[in-house]
């Protein structure tokens, strides 16, 4: 099913508001390809209906805003398709004059839709896929990353747990991909910063009901006996992207040891208490337009577009060619409220981020930790610098 | 909690300080917002003495004095209002309006208006201090946060935060005639004493663009560079010029520093170490001192700035915010 809506950013006469002759008009979409994905555990992790787009549309009206000053016009499009007719809802979009394109989906899409617009006048950001292949041996010159990597996430977690000499670490991981792949870049984290693994678990998903009643009675008997036989630990971390049974953790521990990673203490972009530099401002925007709390994914999506109004107004110019090389170059600097201007790694087209550490109520710190040093930005000891980057575009 | 600690060092340093000052001078009065603390911190800048630590609103931030020091306004950002204070008893006399979430306002140099920065609304608020009532609604960029005027009281200037710019705003028809784009999270503006210069820190960016106001023209962008300092710490905030143009003092933020400026060729001469965070900088009116606010290390640094030195720090309440200094 493809089904398109468009926004034409709200455009206020100012009065006062002095425009200059130059009018541009910058055209958008966020595309959002939707796959079959499990219930979450707990009924506050459901998807909102109306994510990525809820942060395209405060984007594209913050843009917007700015634009009034020059006469830049901003509109983004919302679409929504399955894998098999995302190429289809490309073309589409493309037809109806859109030219920077937002993906939220799996990363084997997303490389599909960078491969289809190649040598054609288009720039895709990825805003959701943590794959770090896609980073790496499947990088894409037209293809920018706003999501964070997974291993970026588990070496801002990393820090954390070294900081607070948790070091002897249990790491349990989910059976599908996406959970054996995080329980990978944990292990490269550890080495990469200190920790030890002392012991590992599989978590087998071997499907049924994710909740029945009163089923909390079986899950707290289950799970002690899972992890009775561990090694000594200091911190549990748990791999599960999956959200199979990472909410089960917490509390239920055989030894009383705190939890991390995908329960937890949780490393992500975003989150609904953030408040620091300069943040509620945003957020009391956001939830005054989609009448929720921003999650990841908007913030992800927001960041993609103001990628875009950032460079059209310095540049006064929307040529995708040159957007993109404005993006990737020095000058480039985004305020996405961590403290610190945010940029792409030329090396791979990755946005670098401050992850958040956070529980379900609050920021317990930020990663880069001051701790942490490198020889250009903190910022990169997150995930895969230039020297161990694989990517060649 | 470590206050008692803290205590006997202070007033071993206050008492060295009035030896090294020697000469009299004027006694005014520092007031400091504690952000986090709701509280006022009030100073004697002879003794370099607390005198007095004052509950006020939620969340006090932007703080300043009328021309002749009869009222005291607090931005109380999560009360979502200004409060006015009588200085000497500092008893609440009223409230003024202010529109949701005001961070940073400026007064007119004749004492009415007020300008202030509604961050959430993409405004600034024009509130008139002796009627109470709001005269206008002026729609800016995104974030507005740093407000000031310039000194002949033409032109109000607002620096908006995620658009990026700062907006010239006729002080009469309060209708936006001329925007400066300039580095990434403008926090604050500040005139020369003469209005031939207007000085815009961006945070995010680094840089400090020293613009010419009557035509909206970049001269020169000021950054900065310190050995030992991560150069996404240097991350200018507040910016106060001495009255004959020579001096700018920058705050320089998590490098717990203030940068001096040369006002003529524009390069830093001096990095002063203060507390940590350091944001808002008011100075005495004889301008023998600077105050800083060091939100981090709860302690307001004293800046000698004819010797260029920092001679102090005083411990204040939770997350000092801003400063104002009383005209006499």
């Amino acid at each position: 099913m493809l089904r398109m809506v468009a926004i034409a950013a709200a455009l206020v006469a100012w009065a006062g508001a002095v425009a200059s002759a130059q009018e541009i008009t910058i055209k958008a979409a966020v595309l959002r390809i939707e796959t079959e994905r499990p219930l979450p555990l707990s009924r506050l992790d459901l998807p909102p209906d109306d994510e990525a787009f809820a942060g395209a549309r405060v984007a594209t009206a913050d843009n917007a805003t700015t634009g009034t000053f020059l006469g830049h016009v901003y509109e983004t499009l919302e679409a929504d398709a399955t894998p098999e007719d995302a190429i289809l809802a490309l073309d589409e979009l493309e037809a109806q004059g859109a030219r920077f394109i937002v993906v939220t989906g799996p990363a084997e899409t997303i490389l599909a839709l960078a491969d289809h617009a190649a040598g054609r006048d288009l720039l895709l950001f990825n805003a959701s896929a943590p794959d770090d292949r896609l980073r790496n041996d499947d990088c894409r010159p037209n293809l920018f990353h706003t999501a964070p990597s997974r291993a970026m996430l588990a070496d801002g977690m990393a820090q954390y747990l070294v900081w607070k000499k948790w070091t002897d670490w249990l790491l349990i991981h989910g059976s599908h991909a996406p959970d054996i792949a995080k329980a990978e870049a944990y292990r490269r984290a550890a080495a990469r910063f200190g920790a030890e693994i002392e012991g590992e678990l599989v978590f087998e998903d071997t499907g049924g009901s994710r909740v029945s009643d009163s089923g909390h009675v079986l899950v707290q008997r289950q799970v002690p006996v899972f992890m009775q036989e561990a090694p000594d630990h200091e911190v549990v971390v748990v791999a599960d992207e999956s959200q199979v049974f990472g909410a089960y953790i917490p509390y239920r521990t055989w030894e009383p040891r705190p939890v991390a990673g995908d329960a937890g203490l949780v490393a992500r972009t975003w989150h609904w208490s953030w408040e620091g530099y300069g943040s509620t401002q945003v957020q009391r925007r956001f939830e005054k337009d989609a009448g929720r709390y921003m999650n990841d994914v908007d913030y992800q999506v927001w960041l993609a577009l103001r990628s875009v109004g950032e460079a059209v107004t310095r540049l006064s110019s929307a040529d995708v060619q040159a957007v993109r090389d404005y993006i990737r170059s020095d000058a480039f600097e985004l305020s996405g409220f961590k403290g610190v201007a945010l940029s792409y790694r030329p090396w791979n087209n990755q946005l670098r981020h401050g992850v958040l550490l956070a529980d379900g109520q609050l920021v317990v710190t930020v990663a880069p930790l001051d701790e942490f040093l490198h020889q250009h930005t903190r910022l990169d000891t997150l995930g895969y610098d230039q020297p161990d980057s694989t990517c060649s575009f | 909690m470590i206050k008692p600690m803290i205590k006997p060092l202070r007033l071993i340093l206050g008492f060295a300080a009035a030896l090294l000052t020697g000469a009299p001078a004027f006694a005014y009065t520092i007031y400091v917002t504690n952000e986090k603390g709701n509280s006022v911190t009030v100073i004697d800048s002879e003794t370099w003495e607390v005198t007095g630590t004052y509950d006020v609103g939620q969340r006090p931030r932007g703080i300043t004095i009328s021309p002749d020091g009869k009222e005291l306004y607090i931005c109380t950002s999560d009360e979502d209002l200004v409060e006015v204070y009588d200085p000497v008893s500092m008893k609440m006399l009223h409230t003024l309006p202010s529109g949701p979430d005001p961070e940073l306002f400026v007064l007119h140099p004749s004492g009415n208006p007020l300008y202030i920065a509604n961050e959430d609304d993409n405004l600034v608020t024009v509130v008139d201090v002796k009627t109470h009532t709001v005269l206008a609604e002026i729609p800016v960029g995104v974030e507005p946060e740093g407000m000031a005027v310039s000194p002949d009281g033409l032109v109000v200037i607002n620096t908006s935060e995620t658009t990026n710019m700062a907006h010239f705003i006729n002080a009469e028809t309060f209708e936006i005639f001329q925007n400066v784009l300039v580095d990434n999270r403008p926090r604050f503006a500040e005139f020369t004493s003469d209005g031939s210069l207007l000085f815009v820190s961006a945070e995010i960016g680094g840089t400090v663009s020293v613009i010419d106001p009557s035509n909206g023209e970049i001269l020169h962008k000021v950054s900065f560079e310190e050995p030992g300092i991560p150069p996404e710490a240097l991350q200018p905030v507040g910016v106060r010029v001495t009255q004959d143009g020579k001096h700018i003092f920058v705050a320089l933020g998590p490098a717990n520093r203030v940068a001096v400026i040369d006002g003529e060729s524009f390069e830093v001469i001096e990095y002063l170490l203060v507390g940590q965070r350091v944001w808002q900088m008011a100075f005495t009116p004889d301008e023998k001192y600077l105050i800083t606010t060091n939100g981090n290390s709860n302690d307001v640094s004293v800046i000698d700035v004819a010797e260029l030195e920092v001679i102090l720090s005083i411990p204040v309440g939770e997350q000092p915010w801003g400063v104002v200094v009383s005209p006499e």
